[in-house]
């Protein structure tokens, strides 16, 4: 499967092609551990044109194509098929039009996450979903995974802001999907498939995406707790009350450690557990639900709840749970993380059965994650070189995934399947949903040209 | 003694990096390129390739972590806590001692600067006084209309518009070997000095704008003469043992007082963080102590407690404060010159845009990496724009010179200094004596 790089060269020009060792030992991996494989070649396309004309390129050349973003992910999605060809979207980085009139905004695929909010704010809009990679994710990866962030309890997750999308299809094929219609049922809604597709049904060139006016007040919380089912139950009691902050986050001791470690802001690293509770809106509401939830926190076994008493300190408290996952890493060479969810009624149950699970296998766990969306980032601190070891974290991982599903959860809550949850996806599906999912990419991809193997092996 | 390689590097060190990403939006190689390579993740998945045995030690490799501006952005970024100086290090000492890396001309230009100029500080004075004849004499601007350079071959020629502007007097022309609080100051201890190279021949006006500070503070200054460079050059370009014999003939300087001294005090970001490392390098057990010894000036000044002048408000300007990347990303002294600017008078403080963002003059990067260099620095001179500051301020002569050469290339009438000379001038214009005239 060698590649002709010259062919590609005259599409996206000869300097935009990659196909020394060390230019792609470099993009042989993304954010995922343990994964790595080389490409045979990686190419820069600056436009859409650029982008159909390669894949119809790889078509002659038959090569599978794996579309990559800022390579963040976290399952392995943009990590290349051995030889493959890479097609990188960091060129296609221009915001084309905000449209204050109608609360949308246009943009190419390769801008940053963060870029959009920040543009969005020029005009007292808003973009809420903030994964915590946002000052680097491309918002084409996060459609592609369909990312959530710490916002996501309140304000959703990215599907729930795009609106359309121009998507260059498996033969090269350019078409637009969705549009600036609030109300649209015509015909199936095939934008939606694209979302979280993982780069598997087509390569996204450009996202329309839907705004919301910026918030007016905003207060920050953190409430510690000397026990992690504590904390968990206090998410549930604050739901219960019917009070929908836009954040509720939940970082262990472990973690806490660690971002303190890296980013040392004062935080109170004596806790089992902390919650960080953001509430946003009109000024009156968001008092009131900051003293209703600090109220429920200390009569469920809070020890302490902070308000932050400035903007900047909430940002700093923001930014600190945002470091949490790479923070881990300062404890062992190897982090590998989960994504489970579970419904909110079951949180306490899940959060304890990982804690048995890991002393039940000897191994150290570090847990965070969007507390308020059941969504755990459970992280085992192991070492890769350790063979035995692994092995342990390996029957962990399952039994954490047979208890997600036995409590009605997901595999993925935000991370997506890729090739690190890949052999967990069969047990959350029947017979015929896993199949009703090959039968999508069959029909839409039927040479498996984009992005195979990830998600399913092909049929 | 054999420099360390990448293979004998303890393993942890390259496998610390989960390659999550979040450094890349803080390194300006990247920004430029957007390519993995050119990014710290992407570094030091070459590093770890080369550990592995799935990379050769060649061109390649030399020509990566040349283009790396070693400014450390990445370390601050990483919440990983990956040690990117030891592995930057490490893999320019082997690539400078591998004998397939190079062109001639870096080489002949690296062999220039680290093995005759930096290595023996009388050379460097020599060149420092020829050079300050031949600008002085008006013979630089001759030279350069005629684009002598040019006919000099391009690697000599290159050097000559980097090399600095020569002071009038040098370090030790204007400093004394001792010099004692004025009367009515109460002595609070002995400190000592360290002119540093460029700083001294360059700079010698902020040299003796720190010691004047010193003294208003109540601490006796001991400043040993011709003073040695610290080996910071000769480390970050692949010189560790060259390193080692520049410090130890800087600390033999000191040693007569040393014991004796409170702080030894060091004005310039980029030495300052090599300087606090002494014994990484240096196998004594005076090292060890000199680690502890040496402080920034402003980190010392705000942790001993400074005098904050006082002053009429009658005419503000505002200021920017840009930050050498050794200082902030090297030491993590982020706040103190910041507090210092701020008890300024006569000054007002804004906020530059990416100012923990390297200038791209990076040690001897601007001479090596002219081009990229020049992008760097362009991107800086935008966000100094975007202010309404009227004189930037920065610590560290070759962020001081770069920004200098960047604002006059894109014809800005904004001045450049250093926080101690706008604190030593704060407290000359409240003893009543005018501000010296520097130019
Ligand atoms: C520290 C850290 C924190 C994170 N926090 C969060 C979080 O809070 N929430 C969350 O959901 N995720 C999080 N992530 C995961 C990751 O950042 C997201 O999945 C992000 O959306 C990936 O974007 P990317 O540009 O890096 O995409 P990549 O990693 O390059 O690609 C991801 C997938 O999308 C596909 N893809 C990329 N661009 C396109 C395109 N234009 N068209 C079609 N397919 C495409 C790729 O093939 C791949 O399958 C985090 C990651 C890190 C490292
Ligand atoms: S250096 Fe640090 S921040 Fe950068 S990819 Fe590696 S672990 Fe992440
Ligand atoms: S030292 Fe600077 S240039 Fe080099 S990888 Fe780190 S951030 Fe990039």
């Amino acid at each position: 499967m060698a590649i002709n790089a010259s062919a590609f060269g005259k599409i996206v020009g000869k300097d935009q092609v990659l196909t020394e060792n060390a230019d792609l030992i470099p993009y042989g991996f993304d954010g995922t551990a343990g994964i790595k494989q080389l490409p045979g070649a990686v190419i820069f396309p600056a436009d859409t044109a650029e982008v159909a004309a390669s894949v119809k390129e790889a078509v002659r050349q038959d090569i599978p194509i794996v579309t990559r973003g800022s390579g963040t992910g976290l399952s392995g999605g943009s990590v290349p098929i051995a030889g493959c060809l890479v097609i990188c979207l960091v060129r296609l980085d221009r915001i084309l039009e905000i449209d204050p009139a109608n609360l949308t905004i246009r943009v190419q695929p390769g801008v940053i996450t963060k870029d959009i909010d920040e543009a969005a704010l020029q005009h007292g809009l808003f973009y809420p979903p903030d994964p915590g990679s946002m000052k680097i994710s491309t918002i084409g990866g996060n459609v592609a995974e369909n990312s959530g962030g710490l916002r996501g309890l309140k304000y959703g997750v990215t599907r729930d802001y795009v609106m359309g999308l121009e998507v260059v299809q498996a033969d090269g094929e350019v078409t637009r999907l969705g549009n600036a219609c609030v109300k649209d049922v015509a015909g199936y809604s095939l934008k939606d498939l694209f979302i979280g597709s993982e780069g598997t049904l087509g390569i996204i060139t450009e996202v329309l995406l839907k705004l919301v006016p910026r918030p007016k007040a905003r207060k920050t919380l953190m409430a510690t707790f000397s026990s992690m089912e504590a904390a968990a139950e206090a998410v549930s009691r604050i739901i219960a009350a019917q009070i929908i902050p836009c954040t509720l986050e939940f970082i262990d001791q472990v973690t806490l450690q660690c971002v303190e470690d890296y980013c040392q802001i004062g935080l109170p690293v004596e806790a089992a557990a902390v919650l960080l509770i953001e509430t946003d809106g009109h000024p009156s509401a968001v008092a009131d639900e900051a003293v209703a939830m600090e109220k429920i926190c200390r009569d469920h076994g809070a020890d302490d709840v902070k308000v932050a008493a400035t903007e900047e300190d909430a940002a700093k408290l923001a930014s600190a749970r945002r470091q949490a996952f790479s923070a881990l890493a300062r404890v062992r060479p190897t982090t590998i993380l989960e994504d489970v969810t579970v419904p909110r009624s079951e949180l306490a149950k899940m959060v304890s059965f990982v804690n048995e699970t890991a002393e039940k296998y000897q191994l150290q766990v570090g847990t965070f994650g969007h507390m308020g969306d059941g969504n755990l980032h459970p992280t085992f601190l192991t070492d890769e070189k350790n063979a035995e070891e692994m092995e342990r974290v390996h029957h962990a991982l399952s039994d954490i995934v047979d208890k997600t599903i036995e409590l009605g959860g997901t595999v993925t809550g935000e991370h997506g399947v890729g090739l690190a949850k890949k052999e967990y996806l069969s047990r959350q599906f029947d017979t015929t949903g896993f199949a009703m999912l090959k039968l999508v990419k069959k029909s839409l991809d039927p040479d498996n040209r984009l992005n195979p193997g990830k998600i399913f092996d092909p049929a | 003694m054999r420099a360390l390689t990448l293979k004998d590097l303890d393993y942890s060190v390259l496998q610390q990096c989960m390659h999550c990403g979040m450094c890349l939006p803080s390194c300006p190689t990247y920004e430029s390129t957007k390519r993995e390579r050119h990014s710290p993740r992407g570094r030091i998945a070459l590093m770890r390739a080369v550990a592995d045995g799935d990379l050769d030690v060649g061109a390649e490799l030399a020509e990566e972590m040349n283009y790396c501006l070693g400014c450390l952005a990445c370390t601050t970024a990483c919440p990983a806590g990956v040690d990117y100086t030891t592995m930057f290090e490490t893999a320019r000492a082997e690539t400078e001692a591998s004998p397939l890396t190079g062109t001639v001309k870096r080489r002949f230009l690296r062999w220039l600067l680290l093995n005759q100029v930096f290595l023996y500080p009388g050379r460097l004075q020599l060149i420092g006084h020829l050079l300050r004849i031949y600008q002085n004499s008006g013979l630089d601007l001759i030279v350069r209309k005629l684009k002598l350079p040019y006919l000099l071959g391009r690697s000599i020629g290159d050097l000559e518009p980097a090399a600095p502007q020569m002071n009038r007097e040098f370090s030790d022309e204007c400093i004394d070997l001792w010099e004692h609080p004025p009367e009515g100051v109460k002595v609070r201890g002995k400190v000592g000095m360290l002119t540093g190279c460029v700083q001294s021949l360059a700079f010698a006006d902020v040299n003796r704008d720190t010691v004047d500070v010193l003294l208003h503070n109540g601490w006796s200054v001991f400043t040993p003469r011709t003073q040695a460079c610290c080996g910071s050059l000769h480390a970050h370009n692949g010189a560790p043992l060259l390193a080692r014999q520049t410090g130890e003939n800087l600390m033999s300087q000191f040693e007569r007082e040393f014991p004796g001294l409170d702080a030894v005090i060091t004005n310039a970001g980029g030495c300052g963080s090599h300087l606090k490392h002494f014994s990484s390098v240096i196998d004594a057990d005076m090292a060890t102590q000199w680690d502890e010894k040496v402080k920034d000036i402003h980190e010392f000044l705000v942790e001993t407690g400074y005098r904050i002048p006082e002053g009429s408000e009658a005419e503000i300007h505002a200021l920017t404060y840009h930050e050498s990347c050794h200082l902030c990303h090297g030491q993590g002294i982020k706040s103190q010159p910041r507090e210092i600017l701020d008890s300024l008078p006569a000054w007002q403080r804004e906020e530059l845009p990416h100012s923990d963002t390297c200038c791209g003059s990076a040690g001897i990067y601007n001479v090596l990496q002219p081009e990229e260099s020049a992008r760097i620095l362009d991107r800086k001179i935008e966000s100094i724009e975007k202010t309404s500051a009227t004189c930037v301020v920065t610590s560290n002569p070759g962020c001081h010179l770069q920004i200098q050469g960047g604002l006059q290339k894109h014809g800005l009438d904004i001045s450049v200094t250093q926080p101690v000379s706008l604190l030593a001038e704060a407290y000359r214009i409240q003893s009543g004596n005018s501000p010296v005239d520097k130019s």
